[in-house]
């Protein structure tokens, strides 16, 4: 019961963010030198056109009105029209956003798939040469920008090898399962290096703890200790590393799916941009907050849940 | 110099080799040498090639590497890859370093005054971070670079709306444990008006961590104007960017692999002599 009232003051607290996101987003479009409206309606729109279209969009009206018209529309779910697209933008994002979290998901779970026997083996030899070589690492991944990982992988695993295709999505979901298995690893190895840099500095100080030793003197063997003990004392701090790090990576599966071709709202956006589609941005900017806005909460929620002396406040 | 040079035997070699390593680091001593090398590589460019980065040869176009006055080959439009290599060297680095400037300077002022005045202040500071701060950075800076017409000062202006928040932080926190040491209620004490103390007393306090961060930034940074680049969003054409580059080597990659993988490389080796760099500071700061 505590532990329900504590999501909901936390599902609570975000509504002042999230109003200052969708204020943001709102600003997005004023930033735009000129008129707003023939921006939106494009170059070859007539005057009558741009009219109706500012007064649509209450332009003639104060500032927080426009606001306040805005956000009325965000909250019964009406992002705009695509003029590009002929289509809404909610629509738009609808077919795009489940590639997106598929893309997260299998980022995530290739990470933890590479990051947690790493930073385990680092721990456990520390100082050896396996943890000297992985210390290394991070340092090498963190100047390594993620499209060009993935245009070696498609390089290697799609062209040379032949073993995955060399970018879209499929239709079937064997294909979406193939197709996302490069990109995947692609956010993974960007990603995975800041994981095992975390998860080996809090694994090397639960290992030094008392009751690993009180562990160790019980006999227990050392695999036992660093796996069955430690591990998922030290995942604990990981999560919220883990959490912080996927909502940065959101934006970075912007340029992945740009690089393997795959449907999701990160190539919209860039699509939209190209076809100077201002509500689709518009849309897929606020989207994207968002979706860190909801991973951060569930990375509360789920440290909270895993930590039971994580104060519920 | 000289002096010091000279000076530095007459010390006991135990404590002396010990107090070297203190100023010193292997990565830090890596990091700077590699990133000299491409500074100088930069500034050198008239000197390295004659090539014009710009000018296209369309009859010359996709030699290889190694043809005559080619180094390192031509492009799509006969254009000499070494000479854009280096003049893109020139624009990536200046809009990566300055990039980090503003933002520096902006987030520590703005997180000094947070921290300080505390309350309201505080609170609004807090709410603007937090709004920002949901956004993925590339995101809103792409949406921004859109919204704004590409160019170098919209990646300037972008750049420094979306990255003056971690400075703030960072300072912020810095200065709430600060302002209660002693040092900083003598200030207050004295009757020193605000902007001195603020300035005079607590920055030079304060700011070390932010200067640490900001190596590590300029890595992020850099990535994220290649990046722009390699959208096609970045420093507009025919201007020489890595990213830009990248993009047009990977519609060759079956055929001309290296189109890509040349500024690639130039990519991952200065982002590996920038993180070598903040690396070496942090191992620095921490002793």
């Amino acid at each position: 019961m505590r532990y329900l009232v504590y999501v909901l003051k936390r599902v609570v607290s975000l509504i002042p963010v999230l109003l200052g996101i969708s204020f943001i987003v709102f600003f997005l479009i004023r930033l735009i030198p000129g008129d707003p409206a023939a921006t939106l309606l494009g170059v070859h729109a007539t005057p009558e056109a741009i009219k109706e279209l500012r007064d649509q969009m209450g332009l003639e009206k104060p500032l927080l009105s426009q606001y306040l018209t805005f956000l009325g529309h965000l909250l019964q779910g009406n992002l705009g029209y695509s003029y590009v697209y002929s289509s809404s933008v909610l629509e738009l994002i609808t077919t795009s956003l489940p590639v997106t979290i598929w893309l997260l998901v299998s980022g995530t779970f290739f990470t933890l798939l590479i990051a947690v026997p790493l930073a385990v083996l680092a721990a456990a030899r520390r100082n050896g040469v396996a943890d000297n070589i992985i210390r290394a690492v991070p340092v090498v991944g963190l100047g390594l920008p993620a499209f060009l990982l993935g245009i070696v992988l498609i390089l290697v695993f799609g062209l040379k090898l032949g073993w995955f295709p060399v970018g879209g999505y499929g239709l079937s979901l064997a294909e979406h399962l193939r197709g996302i298995v490069l990109p995947g690893v692609t956010v993974a190895l960007t990603l995975a290096p800041i994981v095992i840099r975390s998860l080996r500095a809090s694994m090397i100080e639960v290992l030094s703890s008392d009751y690993i030793v009180t562990a160790h003197s019980k006999g227990i063997s050392t695999a036992r200790v660093v796996l069955g003990h430690a591990l998922r004392n030290a995942a604990v701090s990981s999560v919220t590393v883990l959490g912080v790090n996927i909502a940065y990576l959101t934006g970075s599966t912007l340029v992945v799916e740009r690089v393997f071709s795959l449907p999701g709202i990160g190539q919209q956006m860039i699509n939209s941009i190209f076809g100077r589609d201002f509500p689709t941005v518009q849309g897929i900017t606020l989207v994207f907050a968002i979706m860190v806005v909801v991973v951060n909460l569930l990375t509360d929620v789920a440290h909270s849940a895993l930590d039971p002396r994580v104060q519920l406040t | 110099m000289s002096a010091i040079a000279t000076a530095a035997p007459a010390v006991p070699a135990g404590s002396g080799r010990r107090r070297r390593r203190g100023r010193w680091n292997a990565p830090l001593v890596a990091g700077l040498i590699l990133f000299g090398l491409i500074v100088a590589l930069a500034l050198c460019a008239p000197l390295l090639t004659s090539q014009d980065p710009i000018k296209q040869n369309l009859q010359d176009a996709f030699l290889d590497p190694g043809a005559k006055g080619h180094l390192l080959g031509t492009d799509a439009l006969g254009r000499d890859v070494l000479a854009r290599l280096l003049y893109g060297a020139r624009v990536d680095l200046r809009v990566g370093v300055v990039a980090v400037i503003s933002p520096l300077i902006i987030g520590s002022l703005v997180g000094l005054v947070a921290g300080w005045f505390g309350g309201w202040v505080d609170a609004v500071i807090g709410r603007i971070v937090d709004m920002v701060i949901a956004f993925p950075f590339l995101v809103l800076v792409i949406a921004l670079v859109f919204a704004m017409g590409p160019g170098t000062t919209s990646i300037y202006v972008a750049v420094t709306l979306v990255g003056w928040v971690a400075y703030c932080r960072i300072v912020r926190g810095q200065v709430l444990v600060a302002k209660e040491q002693e040092y900083a209620m003598a200030a207050r004490a004295s009757g020193l008006p605000t902007w001195r103390i603020l300035l005079r007393h607590l920055l030079p306090n304060v700011v070390l961590q932010a200067v640490i961060f900001s190596m590590s930034d300029i890595v992020l940074t850099l990535l994220a104007i290649v990046t722009l680049g390699f959208l096609g969003l970045g420093v507009p054409p025919p201007t020489p960017d890595w990213g830009t580059m990248i993009q047009e080597g990977q519609q060759f990659i079956l055929t001309k692999w290296y189109m890509a993988t040349i500024p690639g490389l130039a990519v991952v080796i200065t982002g590996l002599a920038l993180a070598l760099i903040a690396d070496g500071i942090v191992e620095k700061a921490n002793q």
